[in-house]
């Protein structure tokens, strides 16, 4: 007695029409723009063939899989040109287009798909593609161009030769580094328009930021200059606020942040590598499930808090 | 700063569809279906048998049980069946059938009275239990237990919830705008039943109207035991714990009831009933609701005999405008959705809603990116994505851990999910799941 063909399903009958997944990946990639253009005015049109590249790589990559895998093909949501955009701003000006490729294959595939897609990943798919283009090719990697010229990034320069850069080249970017780190300006651009949108933790960047800001203050180093160079703002706006690999809670939000911070402090000023940002988030990712374990907030009206039971 | 929870969501509210239109008057309907559990507790016993004739106001179903509230036949005529029939909450449970006599004559056993200094408490409860009250804002709980508070209780705050903070419903407003007298002396009866000094009327800021109507009586009374709350507009202020948390800043423990902070809150339409019944000697039979949503042609508010099928009340008031998609007894966010329009209006039903194909677009399901939003919105600061998680792996220790018993299916997770994953289902299931095993564990004992 169904005459009027009549839907059944559960409450809520409402949903909020405004947000989706693909809304939200294609609005961080809007957000990126700003970088993206940087990018382009700082190191040239090899830029956005880098860019180009990765992103073709990604989505490429993930469609075979999927194809392969006999999946849906879920391109349209955005998050394989969000990862391909983002590896591709972690790359030196220099970097081989065959290399770029292999990245973004790597990216999708190790970092993503095998652990069934969007969603299910414990780390950021952008940042295992750079950490295998970092192991595999660490003299490409690390070898920047500017204006033609090989040269060393403010942070390379500062560990080795103890030369600072000045502030104001560090905010526009016009200085060594991979494509989209160097203008904390655009970055921050895209930054501020996610925050306002409501599509970035904004707990993950701060604690991040002001720990690396505070330690090495207290370590007796220029806190405005680790800020600014190297891929801090990059990574702990775009990165390390990655949804699917940072954590759901208020609390471990700030407990990652801070975390991290605490890993890029470590690295730069005791480790061998110039700079931490990469490493730091992808340690952090494994550390989610217990940070979401451990930061549960207290339910209304939870006497006893029995955590981690 | 106005007065709020924490968290919640602000959805499109849609009042304005049927605001500010007066209550219409339902004709009488040619047969009613009356199940005999309209309320949380123990179903009632028929007192009738097929056959018999009833007149309206007629009890015709009780309960020896405390937890229960008797049902009264809503219009005269024959009792043409007594049978299963699917309630609007999809179960399929026993029902009643009454069709129309020729007149509609009228019987009840309660007595009105007039001087409200000669009811005691006790009488008021017991006026309450005999005339089938049960909460009218949705969670259909017997209005007598309600107001018996065991003797190591004490009370001091009685809040009348007038929230009203489901999108679309508008039958509360109505009622504060067009009868702010007798939900003012209803609510008193209440708090003398009680015996609490301190009255609350909550009010969420989008129903100035009703504010100025409630204030004007209180004004006029002199009532100085009664204040006006306002509160802000904001998804779900009416929830009996985020109201309490709002005005009282008291946190309604795990497991209990509001009773164990002090504080009893009734809706205003269960005011109104009371009223009624005490001075009007009129028992629960009929039930003022708002017909709404973009299906329907005019959307209203209006009283309805209990037991009318919903297609003879949407046809009473003009029909549909488009062809329905989803119908919703209750609001959108935490109304039940018909199978068909045979499903009569009952005791806790607040409104009809009429969704066309436009609006319930059938949305594919992504995988959940951790986005938080849930989690962010949530008014008992649950963790929705967790829960959900462990509920597909059937990890229910984990569930139970996690506190899904707390969850209050209010949907503002669901709501706010950009993956369109129905949480709200998730956690039906996992709760029922988790009573089942509980009560497997105590018979095993």
């Amino acid at each position: 007695m169904n005459q009027n063909n009549l839907l059944v399903s559960s409450s809520p009958h409402i949903k909020d029409e405004q947000t989706s997944v693909q809304k939200i990946m294609w609005t961080v990639v809007l957000a990126l723009t700003p970088a993206i253009i940087a990018s382009v005015v700082i190191f040239g049109m090899q830029a956005l063939a880098l860019i180009f590249f990765c992103v073709l790589g990604t989505v490429i990559t993930e469609y075979l899989f999927q194809k392969a895998r006999n999946r849906a093909i879920t391109l349209q949501d955005g998050s394989a040109v969000l990862t391909g955009v983002l590896l591709a701003l972690t790359l030196p000006p220099g970097f081989p287009y065959w290399g770029a490729l292999l990245g973004s294959v790597v990216a999708i595939c190790l970092g993503k798909q095998v652990f069934g897609g969007l969603g299910y990943n414990p780390f950021n798919p952008a940042l295992v593609g750079r950490a295998f283009l970092l192991a595999a090719y660490p003299v490409t990697m690390t070898t920047w161009h500017l204006d033609g010229v090989t040269t060393a990034t403010p942070l390379n320069l500062m560990k080795m030769e103890n030369i600072t850069t000045e502030y104001s080249s560090l905010f526009l970017g016009n200085i060594a580094g991979s494509l989209g780190e160097t203008s904390a300006l655009a970055l921050m651009l895209g930054a501020i328009f996610l925050i306002y949108k409501g599509y970035l933790n904004w707990r993950i960047p701060a604690g991040m930021i002001a720990t690396v800001f505070l330690l090495t203050f207290v370590l007796g180093q220029d806190p405005i200059f680790h800020l600014l160079a190297g891929s801090l703002i990059l990574g702990a706006f775009y990165m390390a606020t990655d949804m699917v690999t940072s954590p759901v809670t208020k609390k471990g939000r700030w407990y990652f942040g801070i975390g991290a911070g605490l890993i890029v402090v470590i690295i730069r000023i005791w480790g061998g590598y110039p700079e931490g940002v990469m490493y730091a988030i992808l340690l952090m990712n494994t550390g989610v499930p217990l940070l979401n374990r451990y930061t549960r907030p207290r339910s209304l009206g939870e006497v006893s808090k029995k955590y981690g039971k | 700063m106005k007065l709020t929870f924490k968290q919640g969501i602000h959805p499109p509210y849609k009042k304005e569809l049927s605001r500010m239109q007066p209550f219409k008057k339902a004709n009488r309907p040619e047969k009613v279906i009356i199940p005999l559990q309209q309320h949380i507790g123990a179903p009632c016993e028929p007192l009738v048998e097929k056959g018999d004739l009833v007149k309206c106001g007629q009890k015709i179903a009780d309960s020896d049980s405390f937890i229960s509230a008797p049902i009264h036949a809503s219009i005269s005529g024959e009792i043409t069946d007594i049978k299963d029939h699917v309630l609007p909450t999809g179960e399929k449970k026993p029902a009643i059938f009454i069709k129309a006599g020729e007149e509609n004559s009228w019987q009840s056993d309660l007595k009105n009275y007039q001087d409200f200094d000669e009811l005691s408490a006790e009488k008021i409860k017991e006026i309450v239990k005999e005339a089938g009250i049960t909460g009218m804002g949705g969670a259909m709980f017997p209005t007598h237990v309600k107001l018996s508070v065991p003797e190591d209780k004490k009370l001091d705050y009685f809040i009348l919830n007038g929230a009203e903070c489901e999108p679309y419903l508008t039958v509360d407003e109505q009622m504060m705008i067009q009868y702010p007298e007798e939900i003012i002396s209803g609510m008193k009866l209440m708090m003398k039943a009680v015996n609490v000094e301190n009255g609350i009327i909550a009010i969420e800021d989008n129903k100035p109207d009703a504010e100025a109507a409630l204030d004007k009586i209180l004004k006029g009374n002199n009532e100085s035991s009664i204040k006006i709350k306002i509160l802000e507009t904001k998804y779900p202020q009416g929830g009996e714990k985020m109201l309490i948390k709002a005005i009282l800043n008291r946190e309604v423990p795990f497991r209990g009831l509001p009773l164990d902070v002090g504080v009893v809150v009734n809706n205003v339409l269960t005011a109104r009933a009371v009223y009624q019944a005490v001075y009007h000697g009129k028992p629960l039979i009929e039930r003022p609701l708002t017909i709404t949503g973009s299906g329907i042609k005019n959307p209203c508010n209006i009283i309805a005999p209990i037991g009318t099928p919903v297609q003879d009340l949407i046809d009473l008031v003009g029909g549909f405008k488009k062809k329905p998609a989803k119908v919703i007894f209750g609001g959108p966010m935490m109304g039940n959705s018909q199978q068909d329009l045979l499903s009569p209006i009952i005791k806790g039903t607040s409104g009809v809603l009429v969704l066309t194909d436009d609006q319930v677009r059938e949305e594919k399901t992504l995988p959940c990116i951790n986005c938080a939003r849930c989690v962010d919105s949530c008014p008992m600061y649950l963790m929705p994505t967790q829960l959900m998680k462990f509920i597909k792996e059937d990890m229910y220790d984990l569930a139970e851990d996690y506190m899904l018993e707390n969850c209050i299916e209010c949907g503002c997770c669901a709501y706010v999910c950009p993956s369109k994953i129905s949480l709200v289902h998730y956690f039906k299931i996992g709760k029922a799941e988790l009573q089942a095993r509980k009560r497997d564990q105590i018979e095993s004992k």
